[in-house]
Parts: C-alpha cells; sequence; structure tokens
C-alpha cells in the first residue's frame, strides 16, 4: 500500500476514536474522553497532513482535485479550524459535536477512488489554489458555526424547557454559543466571497466569462445569500440567538448540497 | 505517633450542645495551648465552626487520650460529662484520615458543596501555626486535606450545583449570560426574596441595579442598599429596555408583564436576551413569555425544579469525591508508613556505623604500625561489609507493606535497637 494511503487510513482510524470519545463524553463525563479525543484528534490531523503532503508532492500540483482529495481536504480544514477555535476559546464539548462531521467527511472520502487523476486543462491554473483553499477554509468555518449553532440549540431548549439535563451545566452559555456562531461567520464570510470571486476571475481568464454557471457555482450563490441574510438580519433586526442557529444550519446544508451535490449531476466544470 | 480526631458536628448534638463547646476568639488559643501541655497530646488543631466543633491530635496512646480529652473538654468549657459522651465522636488511623479529607472537602457539611469549610480549616490550621501547635503529622495530614478539598471541587461539579433558590437562579443566569459583570438588574417589587435573589446577583459583579417599587420611599431604601438607583414603578417598561436580568415580587393579584408587552420590549432591544426570575406567589410575570424567543422566564416551581435536580446530580458528584478520596488516603497511608520507618532507618544506620568506628578503632589499636594505605583499605573494608549488611533491613523498611508496624518492630528487636 502506498504511503499517502497508510497515512490516510491512521487518520481516519484517529478521528473515528476521536469521534468515538466525543461522543462517550456527551453521555458520561469523566478526564478521559476529552483528553482522548484530543490527542486523537491531532494525532489524525497529523497523519493526514503527512497524507496530503505526499500526494501534492507526487501530483505536482495541490492534491484537491478529485472527490476523494477534495473531500479529504475538506475534512483536514475543519480539524485545523477547530484546533484554532479550542485554542482561542476552549469550550465545553465543542469537540464532541466536530469530531463526528470531521469522521464523516473522512470516511466519505476513503470511500471514493483514490486515484491520481492527471490535471485537466481547465484545473492548470494559478487560481487552483487560491479558489480552492479559500472556499474550503469558508467552508470549514461554516461547518464549525453550523455546530455552535447545533449546540445553542440544545443548551437553550435546556434553559427554555427547564430540565436541566446532565449536559446543561457543561454546555457553553448560549451568549458564548451565539458569539462564536457570530465570530465563525463573520470569518467565514469574506473567505468565501473571496473564494467566489477568484473563482470569477478564474473563470473569466480561462472561458472568457465572469459568471460561468454550473451546480456548484448557483449554489454557490444561494449559499452566499443565506449566509449574507444572516449577517445582515443580524445586525439590523436583532435576528440573534434561535434564529442565527437555525439559518446557520440551513446554510451548512446548503454547504454540502453545493459540495456534494456535484455528484449527483456529474455535469458542470466543478467534477470535484 | 497517632492521629486522633475528636469532636461532634450539627449530626451528633444540637446547637445548644455546639454552642458551649465552640472555642471562639481567646478560648481557641487558650484551649490549643492547654491540650497540647497535656502530656499525651504532641499536636493540635481546633477546628470550631457553627456546624462542628473537633480537634485534629497526635497523641502518643489514642485508647489512653478518649478519656482525657473528655474530661479535658468537660473542664474547658464546664459542661458535665453525660452530657458530652452521647455527642462525641472519636475516629483514628485511617478513619482519621478520611474524616478529614471529608470534613475539608465538604463531604460531611449540611449542605455538601458548600464553599465555606475549606477556609475555615485553612484558618484552624493557620491559628494551630500560629500557635506552634502543629508538628509534621498535623502539618502534612491538614496541607493534605487542603489539596484533597481542591481535587474534589474542581474534579467534580460538587460545588457548582446549586441547592438553594436564589443560587439556582445565579446559575440559570450564567448559562444565558457568560459573565454577569457589566450586566444591568431590574427588581420589579422590593419583597425580602426578591432582595436576597439580587444580593447574590450583585456579588457575582452585575452593574446597575434599579428599584421599580409601587411605594417609592421603600423603593428608595432598596435601592440605596443596593448601591442602585430608584424609579417610578410605572417607569419600568422604560428599564427593561435595558435591563438584563429582571427580578420580580410586587405581590399584585395579576400578570404586571404581559407577553404582547414583552414581544414590544424585546424588538425595542434588538432582542438582546433577557433573564427573568418571577418569585411572586400569585405569578407577575406571564408564562407565555416562555414563548418568546430570546426570554428566559423562571417562576418559584421552576426554580425548584432546578434545586431538586440538583440534589440529585450532587450525590452521584459525592460519589465521585468519595473515590478521589480514598485515592488519596491510600497516598497518605504510604507516607506514613515511610515516616514511622524512618527513625528505626536512622536508628540502624546510627548503629552500624557506631559498630564499625568502636572495632576499627580497636583493631588500630592492637596494630599500631598500619601503613596509610592499610588503613584506608581496612576503612574501606568495613565500610563496604556495613552497608552490604543493612541494606536489605534498609530497603524493607522504606517499602510499604501492611505489616509495616511488626517489621519495624522486629528490626528494631534483632538489631538491640532502642
Amino acid at each position: 500500500m502506498q504511503p499517502d494511503v497508510i497515512a490516510f487510513e491512521l487518520a481516519l482510524s484517529m478521528y473515528f476514536i476521536s469521534a468515538i470519545a466525543g461522543t462517550a463524553d456527551l453521555f458520561k463525563k469523566t478526564n478521559i474522553w476529552p483528553r482522548l479525543l484530543f490527542v486523537s484528534a491531532g494525532a489524525g490531523f497529523v497523519f493526514h497532513t503527512i497524507s496530503t503532503v505526499y500526494r501534492f508532492a507526487i501530483a505536482g500540483h495541490p492534491p484537491i482535485v478529485s472527490p476523494h482529495e477534495a473531500t479529504a481536504f475538506f475534512a483536514w480544514c475543519i480539524v485545523l479550524m477547530f484546533f484554532v477555535v479550542e485554542i482561542r476559546y476552549r469550550l465545553g464539548l465543542f469537540g464532541s459535536f466536530i469530531m463526528p462531521l470531521v469522521f464523516f467527511m473522512a470516511f466519505t472520502a476513503a470511500m471514493l477512488p483514490r486515484e491520481f487523476e492527471p490535471l485537466q486543462p481547465l484545473l492548470q491554473s494559478k487560481w487552483l489554489l487560491t479558489h480552492t483553499f479559500l472556499a474550503f477554509l469558508g467552508n470549514a468555518a461554516f461547518a464549525l458555526a453550523c455546530m455552535a449553532g447545533v449546540m445553542y440549540l440544545v443548551q437553550e431548549h435546556y434553559l427554555k424547557s427547564k430540565h436541566m439535563g446532565d449536559l446543561f451545566g457543561r454546555l457553553p452559555s448560549i451568549q458564548t454559543l451565539d458569539h462564536l456562531n457570530y465570530r465563525l461567520i463573520t470569518i467565514a464570510f469574506p473567505l468565501f466571497t473571496l473564494a467566489i470571486i477568484s473563482g470569477m476571475a478564474w473563470a473569466k481568464s480561462s472561458m472568457g466569462n465572469y459568471l460561468a454557471l454550473d451546480f456548484r457555482t448557483v449554489w454557490a450563490m444561494v449559499t452566499w445569500l443565506i449566509y449574507a441574510l444572516i449577517l445582515h438580519a443580524r445586525l439590523v433586526a436583532g435576528w440573534r440567538g434561535r434564529r442565527a442557529s437555525v439559518l446557520s444550519i440551513v446554510g451548512f446544508i446548503s454547504v454540502l448540497l453545493a459540495f456534494f451535490g456535484v455528484k449527483l449531476l456529474q455535469k458542470g466544470f466543478h467534477i470535484f | 505517633m497517632n492521629l486522633l480526631v475528636v469532636g461532634l458536628n450539627h449530626k451528633t448534638a444540637d446547637v445548644e450542645v455546639r454552642e458551649r463547646l465552640a472555642f471562639g476568639g481567646a478560648k481557641l488559643e487558650d484551649g490549643l495551648k492547654r491540650i497540647t501541655a497535656l502530656d499525651d497530646v504532641n499536636e493540635a488543631v481546633i477546628l470550631s465552626t457553627c456546624n462542628r466543633v473537633e480537634m485534629y491530635l497526635n497523641v502518643k496512646d489514642p485508647v489512653k487520650a478518649e478519656d482525657e480529652l473528655i474530661d479535658f473538654f468537660s473542664e474547658f468549657h464546664s459542661i458535665r460529662h453525660e452530657l458530652l459522651r452521647p455527642s462525641l465522636y472519636f475516629h483514628t488511623g485511617d478513619e482519621a484520615v478520611r474524616h478529614a479529607f471529608r470534613v475539608a472537602s465538604s463531604l460531611d457539611s449540611m449542605v455538601v458543596g458548600e464553599p465555606q469549610i475549606t477556609g475555615q480549616l485553612k484558618d484552624a490550621f493557620d491559628a494551630s501555626l500560629k500557635f506552634k501547635t502543629t508538628g509534621i503529622l498535623l502539618n502534612k495530614l491538614m496541607k493534605k486535606s487542603l489539596s484533597v478539598a481542591k481535587r474534589v471541587r474542581t474534579e467534580t461539579r460538587i460545588s457548582a450545583l446549586a441547592v438553594s433558590i436564589s443560587y439556582a437562579a445565579v446559575e440559570l443566569a450564567k448559562k444565558v449570560f457568560e459573565d454577569l459583570g457589566g450586566k444591568n438588574v431590574l427588581l420589579l417589587g422590593a419583597g425580602e426574596m426578591a432582595e436576597l435573589a439580587a444580593k447574590h446577583l450583585v456579588n457575582s459583579g452585575v452593574a446597575e441595579t434599579v428599584v421599580a417599587n409601587r411605594t417609592f420611599a421603600t423603593g428608595c431604601e432598596l435601592a440605596k442598599d443596593m448601591g442602585g438607583r430608584a424609579v417610578k414603578f410605572e417607569d419600568f417598561p422604560d428599564e427593561m429596555l435595558t435591563a438584563d436580568i429582571v427580578i420580580c415580587s410586587t405581590g399584585a393579584p395579576t400578570y404586571v408583564v404581559t407577553k404582547p408587552m414583552m414581544k414590544d420590549i424585546m424588538k425595542k432591544r434588538k432582542q438582546e436576551p433577557m433573564f427573568i426570575i418571577d418569585i411572586s406567589v400569585p405569578r407577575n410575570i406571564d408564562p407565555e413569555l416562555d414563548e418568546l424567543d430570546n426570554v428566559y422566564r423562571y417562576d418559584v416551581d421552576d426554580l425548584q425544579g432546578v434545586v431538586d435536580t440538583n440534589v440529585g446530580e450532587r450525590r452521584k458528584e459525592a460519589e465521585l469525591a468519595e473515590g478521589i478520596i480514598a485515592e488519596e488516603i491510600e497516598t497518605f497511608k504510604r507516607w506514613l508508613s515511610s515516616l514511622e520507618a524512618v527513625p528505626t532507618i536512622l536508628a540502624l544506620r546510627e548503629r552500624a556505623d557506631r559498630i564499625m568506628a568502636q572495632e576499627v578503632e580497636r583493631f588500630m589499636g592492637k596494630h599500631p604500625d598500619l601503613g596509610e594505605k592499610e588503613i584506608q583499605a581496612i576503612n574501606r573494608l568495613t565500610a563496604g561489609i556495613v552497608s552490604k549488611l543493612i541494606h536489605p533491613p534498609t530497603a524493607a523498611l522504606k517499602e510499604d507493606a501492611e505489616d509495616k508496624d511488626i517489621l519495624i518492630a522486629t528490626i528494631k528487636r534483632i538489631y538491640g535497637l532502642d
């Protein structure tokens, strides 16, 4: 087996352990689960990085051009963002909501064919790295914002139903969760916007047209509108808390549709 | 050197007896000095609070000490033996260590998880240090008890779960607002319960307190008390535009705040979250407010529900705490047994060195013309033999074993140590 495959399989196993630890932590509080979650997530990230770098070296271009590579890279970005957020905010139980998502992504990637695909002419562009990297980082932040939204809804449910479950004491306050959701979207939105703009520049330079419409570009616009609405409504109409959280989840579903929906249609130039 | 704990608490004696045995003010110094003056007692720490009076002692003979201590208490506090005996408990050995750890971690308190006892134990220890009534055993026990208490507090949620309505309100508020500092509090009505809840919040560092009471004068008084300001009752809707936390206890017979009213206020506040406690009976805040986003309303039943859940949770956390304490007792026992062996190890070494010195001296006396080289060789030889001989018993003494005291006694006997 090739080194990148081995490394990726190891990363996948580590993410699995991390996801299990995170889920277990939701049910029973111990000192082990959080530590296990972080250690295995970190180990997984290292293996994942090795796999990515190896593929980059072999292929000679960024390893983001096949469905497998794109999905794997998406997962990698989420883990990266997760660590950045955790170091900054140190939230209770955030990992329990993120690592299962990461595992799902990595598992999906593992199911997809891993052959090295030759770089199609359309993709041989200086825009490749910029556009895709911005898109993935932005989407990763949207993923985290979605999970912050989920946690918000859970905690809000406890507060509203007045039945303080075990998680109630361990989840952060809704103010923290709402603030986190907001911060993440304010980081993700510019990145995503730049991704779209660089995509347009790329389309112009390679196809002569700014608006090259295919499944993904259309859905990306929809996604952009949803998050623009979230930010606008927050600032102008005070759409915070529950509404913002629900919309963040809707927004991320849109992100996933844009990302995976392409596979369903197999048309257009976004082949991954 | 034996650990002995003697005392009474809210479970074994009622408040009249506890009052009479308290060591308040100057009595503490007096008690410490007089108890350590007793022949049998080497070290003492006295813990005297409104719920317990205890002595932690290092005594020579724990069995003999029991009677002596009852006499001491009886004499010191002028209280009859018959009143004392049924209330006092005695713990020695492992049980004494467990008791110390449990008390420090608030597991023996009337409200398990209460934060005061650890500080009270620390003060008691500081007093004993000041009057120099502790030594190696109690110093270690006290320090360990305080660190075990800290472990229990950080590793379990035992002190985080509120068991009174006002604490429950603060706990809920902290899950709505991350930080209570800088939040504004509005009191609707100036009742006693509202005051109590408000004081808890103020202790958590809230910004401004506003009181809106029908009787303006009473409102002013309370506002002054809380370091805030008073407004006319009719003006409260305006105040709700900037208040984050509202405590309501007006005694009105109907709803003072209705859902449509609140909807309008929330719109004007741009949906800034609001936390409302309604401790009036009948309720003054329409329960339908629960249907509004970003409004969190709790009445007395809701708060009591939180308290009831917490009592069960606390019990679970207390079990975790007992586990931590069991671990720490083992560690303490190991320290204790190594401590007991130290004098014997030293005595053994000293004996061996003395024998070696004596024999070498005698040999030198009989062989005066030995050269420097030979003398050195003889010293090295004898030192080597002696070291090798006492190494196994020394190692055995340093090991942790169940029958340590038998081992110590045996080694003392076979080596003729004192």
